[in-house]
C-alpha cells in the first residue's frame, strides 16, 4: 500500500460538478430573489434565469445520471456505516486536537462514509424535491384549471422553498468542509486538476500503470 | 424673381445645413385633430351630406332635421328606438333586474327618475321631460347629437328648472341646424363624449377612464384612442349593427373565450380579445408565454391600464350629500378646491350636491369578477343599519371560470335613503314647484316628492348612508412599454394584488414559519461553522488542521 496522485475525478466529472455549482448559484439567488428576500433582480429576468438555469441543470442531470450508471461510478455512493463513527467522532471532537481526518481515500471509494451519506440524500432526496416540485410549479400552466390547483400551488411551492433552504445549508457545510484536514487548496484542486492522493494496492497499482498510465503520476 | 433666387440658394444649402421642420413648409401640417378617426369596418362613406338637398334647411327644431334624416335613413328610427340611449331601460337576462337610467339609483347625483328634465339632456332624444314622453315617435330621436361634427351643437335640459340653476344655461348662442345636419358623419369620440365623458354632472366625474382629455389623447394617455396613435373612435372597438352597438356596463363579458372568431373582425363583443385574440402576446420568452398564461385569470385591463383619471383631468372618488343645503343669504353657492392636471379647477362643494373629492392619477382596486353586476335598486330592502350598501356588487374567484381579476374604480358616497324601510330613495331634484331640491334645498320635501311620484313606500324618515359604486376600468389603455411589469405584483410589499384572494401569488405570497425556520436553518448552520471553526482556531493543539 502506497500513496499516489491518481486521477479520480473524471473530466466530465469536474465539468459536472462546476457547472452545478455555477447553476446551482444562479437558482438560489434567482430563487430567493423571486420569493421576495431581495431585489437584485427584475422579477421577470429572475423568472427567466431560475427558468433556463433549472432546464439547463435538468438536462445536465440527465447526462450525469446515465454517466453514473454506465461507468458504475455509482457505487461510489452506496451509503456504509463502515467507519462512520470514526469520521464523526473526528468531526465532533478529534478535529479540535488537531488530529488526522481517520479516512483514506481508496480508488474505488472516493467518499469517506458521512460524504457518501451525504451526497446520496442530496442526490436521492433533496434534489429530487427540488426538481419535483420545479417542474410542476413551471407547468402549472397545464394543471391550473383542476380543482384546488391554486392550494395545491401553494403545497408545492413550499416544499420547493424548503428544499432550498436545505440545499443553501448544505453548500455552507460543503463550502466548510474544504477548510478541514490539510488545506482549503488541497481539497479544492482535485475538482479542478482531477488528481489526488489515494492509497493504492499494488493489484491497483499495476493495472494503472499498465492500463491507464496517464492517470497515475 | 430675387425670391425665387434666393429660394433656390436656400433649397441649395438645404443639403448642407439643418432642414427646417418639416411642418414649415409649404404645405400646411396635418392636423391631427380634424384627421378622421377610425369608427371600425364603416369608416369611409359613399355620401358627402353638404350636396344633399334635404339638409339645406332651414330648420326650426330638432325633431325636423330628424325627420330629413329619416327621409332617406328609413330604418334607422325603428333600429336606434330599441338601443339604450333611446330605451335608459335594461332587463338583465340573468338576474331578472330591471336596470337602465330610466330606473336606477346611482351614488353620484342619485337618480334620472323624476329629473329627466335636467337628467334626459343626456338622452338621444327631444324633449323627455317627465313620464309623458312618447317613445315610439321615431321624430322624438336626437341624431344630431351623436352625428354631427362642428362641435357646436348642444343640448339644454328639457324642462325650465329652478331659477337658481337655469340661470347655468342661459346666454348660449343659437345653433345653426342646417350647418350641423349638414356636417354629419360615423361618430367621433366628442359625439360619445358628449354624455360619456360628463356622466355624474361633470368632467370624467363617473366613470374616472373616461374624460373630455379623450377627445384628442396622446397614445400615452389611450394607445387606441391616441391621435398620434390608432386614432380609433369609440365605435371602433363598441362595434355597430343596426345601431345597437357592443361593450355594455350592464352586461359585462368578464372573461373571452372565444377570441377573434373567424372570420375578421367580431361584431358582437367590444372585449380586448375580439381583435387581440386570446393569446395576445407574442411568444418571443418565458415571460410572454406566462403573460398568454395570465390572461386566463387577469384582465387585460389590469396590466395594460396601470393608472386611471390621467391626462389631466380628475374624476370624484367620494362625493358627501350630508353637506349639501348651505346657503349665503338664502342662495346656493359653489367652492372651488382642488386644481387638476390640465390648470382647471374643480368644485369641491355645491350647495346642490354636497362635497366632493377628486384625485388623478388613480391605482385602481383590484377584484375576481365574474362579470355580473347585482344592483340595489329602488326596490331593494336593506337593513336601514348597515354601516354601507353597495350600489352594484359583484362576485368572482379563482374557482369561477367565468371570472377574472379586475380594475375598478372605486366610488364612495353618503347619500339619502329611507332609514325607515330600509331603501334607497329617488329625489325630487328638478323642478319649477317648491319641493325640487336644487332651488329650494329641502332635503325632507324632495324626497318625500320623488317618491310620491312614483307611487313608492316611504317610511317618512330619511337619513344618509354611505354607499360603494363599482365601475370596471376599460378606457385610458396605456402602450404597451407602460404596462405594469411583473413585480407590481410578485413582490412581498405593495402588491397591486395584495388584497386578491383565492391564488398563489409567488413573490407576495409565503409560509411565514417556512421562512423563518428555512432561515434558522441556513443562519443556524453558518453559525454552527463559525463555532466549529473558530473552536478549531483556538484550540491548543488544533491549529488549522
Amino acid at each position: 500500500m502506497a500513496i499516489h496522485r491518481v486521477k479520480i475525478f473524471t473530466l466530465f466529472e469536474r465539468f459536472w460538478h462546476w457547472s452545478q455549482m455555477l447553476l446551482i448559484i444562479v437558482l438560489l439567488l434567482t430563487g430567493f430573489g423571486l420569493h421576495g428576500f431581495h431585489s437584485l433582480f427584475h422579477f421577470e429576468t429572475a423568472v427567466t434565469l431560475h427558468t433556463g438555469a433549472a432546464l439547463t441543470l435538468l438536462l445536465l442531470w440527465a447526462f450525469s445520471v446515465f454517466w453514473l450508471f454506465t461507468t458504475r461510478t455509482w457505487r461510489h455512493f452506496i451509503p456504509t456505516l463502515a467507519g462512520m463513527w470514526a469520521v464523526l467522532r473526528y468531526y465532533a471532537y478529534g478535529i479540535f486536537k488537531g488530529e488526522r481526518h481517520p479516512y483514506r481515500k481508496a480508488y474505488w471509494r472516493k467518499h469517506n462514509p458521512l460524504q457518501a451519506l451525504a451526497y446520496l440524500m442530496l442526490k436521492i432526496v433533496l434534489f429530487p424535491v427540488i426538481w419535483i416540485t420545479g417542474l410542476a410549479y413551471l407547468f402549472y400552466f397545464t394543471w391550473r384549471d383542476l380543482p384546488h390547483a391554486p392550494r395545491v400551488l401553494q403545497v408545492i411551492a413550499e416544499w420547493h422553498t424548503a428544499a432550498a433552504f436545505m440545499i443553501l445549508s448544505f453548500i455552507f457545510i460543503h463550502v466548510y468542509m474544504l477548510t478541514t484536514g490539510h488545506s482549503f487548496r488541497d481539497h479544492l484542486m482535485p475538482m479542478i486538476t482531477g488528481f489526488d492522493e489515494v492509497e493504492l494496492t499494488p493489484e491497483e497499482e499495476a493495472y494503472l500503470r499498465k492500463d491507464q498510465p496517464e492517470d497515475i503520476r | 424673381m430675387r425670391f425665387v433666387a434666393l429660394l433656390s440658394i436656400l433649397l441649395f444649402a438645404g443639403g448642407l445645413t439643418p432642414l427646417p421642420a418639416r411642418d414649415a413648409w409649404p404645405t400646411p401640417p396635418i392636423n391631427l385633430r380634424t384627421a378622421s378617426e377610425v369608427s371600425g369596418p364603416l369608416t369611409g362613406g359613399t355620401a358627402d351630406h353638404h350636396k344633399f338637398d334635404e339638409l339645406k334647411g332651414p330648420f326650426a327644431s330638432g325633431p325636423e332635421v330628424t325627420q330629413a334624416c329619416l327621409g332617406c335613413h328609413t330604418e334607422a328610427g325603428q333600429q336606434f328606438m330599441s338601443n339604450i340611449h333611446w330605451t335608459w331601460s335594461f332587463r338583465d337576462p340573468r338576474t331578472g333586474q330591471q336596470l337602465g337610467k330610466r330606473y336606477l339609483v346611482n351614488n353620484f347625483c342619485t337618480n334620472a327618475r323624476g329629473n329627466e328634465g335636467m337628467c334626459a339632456q343626456c338622452h338621444a332624444g327631444y324633449g323627455w321631460k317627465d313620464e309623458t314622453f312618447d317613445f315610439t315617435d321615431e321624430r322624438n330621436i336626437d341624431c344630431l347629437v351623436c352625428h354631427e361634427s362642428t362641435g357646436t351643437y348642444y343640448k339644454t335640459p328639457n324642462s325650465a328648472g329652478h331659477s337658481a340653476c337655469s340661470v347655468m344655461f342661459a346666454g348660449k348662442p343659437p345653433i345653426d341646424l342646417a350647418a350641423v345636419a349638414q356636417s354629419v358623419g360615423l361618430p367621433r369620440r366628442a359625439n360619445c363624449g358628449t354624455c360619456h365623458f360628463n356622466g355624474g354632472g361633470g368632467d370624467n366625474v363617473k366613470h374616472g377612464d373616461l374624460s373630455s382629455a379623450l377627445r384628442a389623447p396622446p397614445r400615452t394617455l389611450d394607445v387606441h384612442m391616441g391621435v398620434d396613435g390608432a386614432n380609433f373612435a369609440c365605435t371602433a372597438c363598441h362595434l355597430t349593427k343596426r345601431h345597437l352597438w357592443a361593450g355594455s356596463r350592464y352586461h359585462i363579458v368578464s372573461k373571452d373565450t372565444t377570441g377573434t372568431g373567424k372570420p375578421g373582425l367580431r361584431s358582437d363583443v367590444a372585449t380586448c380579445e375580439s381583435c387581440h385574440g386570446l393569446a395576445p402576446h407574442t411568444v418571443t420568452s418565458l415571460a410572454r408565454f406566462k403573460l398568454n398564461d395570465h390572461v386566463k385569470s387577469i384582465a387585460c385591463q389590469t396590466c395594460h391600464i396601470p393608472e386611471f383619471a390621467r391626462g389631466g383631468v380628475a374624476t370624484v372618488i367620494d362625493w358627501d350629500w350630508r353637506t349639501a343645503g348651505k346657503t349665503r343669504n338664502g342662495e346656493g353657492y359653489h367652492e372651488e378646491g382642488y386644481i387638476q392636471g390640465n390648470g382647471e379647477h374643480r368644485y369641491t362643494y355645491k350647495s346642490i350636491k354636497g362635497n366632493f373629492v377628486y384625485a388623478e392619477n388613480l391605482i385602481p382596486e383590484y377584484r375576481w369578477f365574474d362579470g355580473q353586476m347585482v344592483y340595489t335598486t329602488i326596490d331593494t330592502r336593506f337593513d336601514p343599519a348597515a354601516e354601507s350598501i353597495e350600489i352594484n356588487g359583484f362576485q368572482g374567484s379563482r374557482a369561477d371560470p367565468r371570472a377574472r381579476i379586475w380594475p375598478f374604480k372605486r366610488m364612495h358616497t353618503w347619500q339619502p335613503y329611507d332609514q325607515g324601510n330600509g331603501t334607497l330613495v329617488y329625489t325630487h331634484l328638478w323642478g319649477e314647484d317648491s319641493a325640487a331640491y336644487w332651488g329650494n334645498y329641502d332635503m325632507a320635501a324632495a324626497i318625500a316628492r320623488g317618491m310620491a311620484d312614483f307611487g313608492l313606500d316611504y317610511s317618512g324618515k330619511y337619513g344618509f348612508i354611505q354607499t360603494l359604486s363599482w365601475w370596471p376600468i376599460a378606457h385610458m389603455v396605456a402602450p404597451k412599454e407602460q404596462a405594469l411589469a411583473c413585480g407590481d405584483c410578485h413582490r412581498p410589499r405593495d402588491s397591486r394584488l395584495s388584497n386578491v384572494a383565492g391564488v398563489y401569488l409567488p413573490g407576495r405570497d409565503h409560509n411565514r414559519w417556512l421562512d423563518i425556520i428555512g432561515t434558522l436553518l441556513a443562519g443556524g448552520t453558518l453559525a454552527g461553522i463559525l463555532v466549529h471553526g473558530m473552536i478549531r482556531f483556538f484550540a491548543p493543539t488544533g491549529g488549522h488542521h
